[in-house]
């Protein structure tokens, strides 16, 4: 079974410098991801950045894969306003 | 109808799209069901496409946006995103903003 730690090993191996937050329990999981690849990318392209890191386990061993991306910037940002 | 040529002229028919699991009166899966209930809140009107009975637009809408999963969300032809962005953007009033404007 898929941990979170696994997806969590998949995404950091995929996207640079990237601070992932994940809680799961093997079916559904919920992943925060913060990276400076994201700086200047809309939210489509920051997911499509993680769906790439994840490739084609997309489509076998994760099955429910909610995530919220931010930039530091934008993180900073939610920091600030909650 | 090749499908990427049928998700096109859907998408040219329909103002708010969402290619989904199930239908809006029953969704198969928890986050095309949460994308129903969020485009309801925004007082759309919608069409959805149940991917599951169509193996091909499953398929197909896929390579289309560059998206691996389902559901997802289409506005006057662009791609919006899956449940999660959905749900961002309807919590920061951007969604309805775009339905509205319609």
């Amino acid at each position: 079974m898929v941990t979170p730690e696994d997806i969590k090993g998949w995404i950091e191996q995929g996207i640079s410098d990237c601070r992932v937050e994940i809680n799961g329990d093997g079916q559904h999981f919920y992943a925060v991801i913060v990276s400076p690849e994201f700086t200047g990318k809309n939210r489509v392209q920051q997911h499509q950045l993680v769906y790439k890191a994840l490739g084609d386990r997309m489509k076998a061993e994760i099955h429910a894969l909610s995530m919220q991306t931010m930039s530091p910037e934008e993180y900073a940002a939610r920091d600030g306003a909650a | 109808m090749e499908a990427q040529e049928k998700i096109r002229s859907q998408l040219e028919e329909n103002d708010v799209m969402l290619y989904m699991k199930g239908s809006a009166m029953f969704p198969q899966c928890g986050f095309s069901g949460k994308a129903v209930e969020i485009l309801k809140a925004c007082g759309a009107t919608f069409d959805t496409v149940d991917v599951l009975s169509n193996p091909d637009i499953r398929e197909g809408i896929k390579q289309y946006s560059n998206w691996p999963t389902i559901p997802q969300l289409y506005i006057k032809g662009e791609f919006i995103g899956g449940s999660d962005i959905m749900m961002e953007m309807y919590q920061s009033g951007e969604l309805q903003e775009k339905i509205q404007a319609l």
